[in-house]
């Protein structure tokens, strides 16, 4: 849930970076952070074990500038994508406004990108969220690699394995290039905006 | 969790409260923050240049690991952490289920002094936000 500063006019927008082990969620993140740097007034947060796994989460704050007067300030998080570490990405979770689903389009990922996406649905349901309801987008990152020779699901797949039921926004990306990077987190941006403003109307 | 909106009424008294128990005392900043990581009120004694958006983030993870950790050896909570450092110190300390209180201090202040404080602006602030609830 957004907190909301009536006094100082400030809404402050959380936004997870969900997904499977090693699906590009930090990458993601370090790629807006190097292409917004001078929108970024803070430095990029990552708590990382020795081998730049995530520990437990990276975290990115920005000023998107004002609605009706009210300074927005949106705060990107991702989550440990290992699968042990459930217990923290619950945590991370936790009063989440947005949510972004980064996908590994990586063909030997297939059941993995599933898994994680129905274990964020039982996540949320923690929390007394539904994912039905809740912003959305999903990313199928890594599509660059189809250029190198390495198998990816179609689109057409992906979609049907994890978008057919929820019929969110979703995207063909790649973090590492900055492919439609910016596009996924302009449109969980504009859905969780419409979303509180609803919220609060 | 339905605390979203406090009053600006709420939110001034608040900031009196941590002004008069905290700021004055010498504490170089004072945030509340919720336990998602949402900074609800920040005061510093205009000196301090703390980054507090990251600072929330990290000190919500870093107590929610507290309480994880309290659940594996027995006890309901642990409602107060203490870092300190050579010149600066952290003082963390829970105000409900929901919001927790951060001072920064520097080593002029006794630990027992400011804890003494932080007890009473405590008190103080929860009679204020259970009127939120009501």
């Amino acid at each position: 849930m957004s907190f909301i500063n009536l006094k100082e006019k400030v809404v402050q927008v959380k936004i997870v970076y969900y997904g499977p082990g090693r699906c590009g969620k930090t990458t993601n993140l370090e790629y807006i952070n190097r292409k917004f740097r001078n929108q970024i007034q803070s430095e990029m947060v990552s708590l990382k074990t020795h081998g730049d796994r995530t520990l437990f989460f990276d975290f990115l704050p920005f000023d998107m500038g004002k609605i009706k007067g009210y300074d927005i300030k949106i705060q990107l998080y991702t989550v440990p994508g290992q699968v042990k570490y459930n217990a923290t990405r619950k945590l991370v979770l936790k009063g989440v406004d947005g949510v972004v689903f980064v996908a590994d389009a990586m063909e030997k990922q297939r059941e993995k990108n599933i898994r994680s996406l129905n274990q964020l649905h039982q996540n949320l349901q923690s929390y007394k969220e539904s994912i039905f309801k809740l912003p959305l987008v999903i990313q199928y990152n890594k599509i660059d690699l189809k250029e190198h020779g390495v198998p990816i699901l179609p689109t057409a797949v992906l979609r049907k394995d994890l978008n057919s039921r929820l019929k969110v926004p979703d995207f063909e990306a790649s973090a590492i290039t900055g492919y439609n990077v910016a596009a996924t987190l302009k449109k969980i941006i504009s859905s969780t905006v419409v979303s509180i403003q609803k919220k609060l109307l | 969790m339905n605390y979203g909106i406090v009053s600006q009424e709420q939110l001034e008294q608040i900031d009196t409260i941590l002004s008069s128990k905290l700021i004055k005392l010498g504490v170089d900043c004072v945030i509340i923050i919720d336990m998602a990581g949402n900074i609800i009120t920040a005061k510093d004694n205009g000196e301090s240049k703390y980054d507090v958006y990251s600072f929330a983030a990290l000190a919500a993870g870093n107590f929610a690991t507290v309480d994880a950790m309290a659940k594996l050896v027995g006890e309901a909570e642990f409602s107060l952490l203490f870092h300190k450092g050579q010149e600066s110190n952290i003082h963390f300390s829970k105000i409900d289920d929901e919001l927790l209180l951060i001072s920064m201090f520097g080593k002029d202040i006794s630990l027992g002094f400011l804890r003494l404080n932080v007890v009473e602006a405590i008190e103080q602030i929860r009679t204020v936000w259970e009127g939120n609830k009501t």
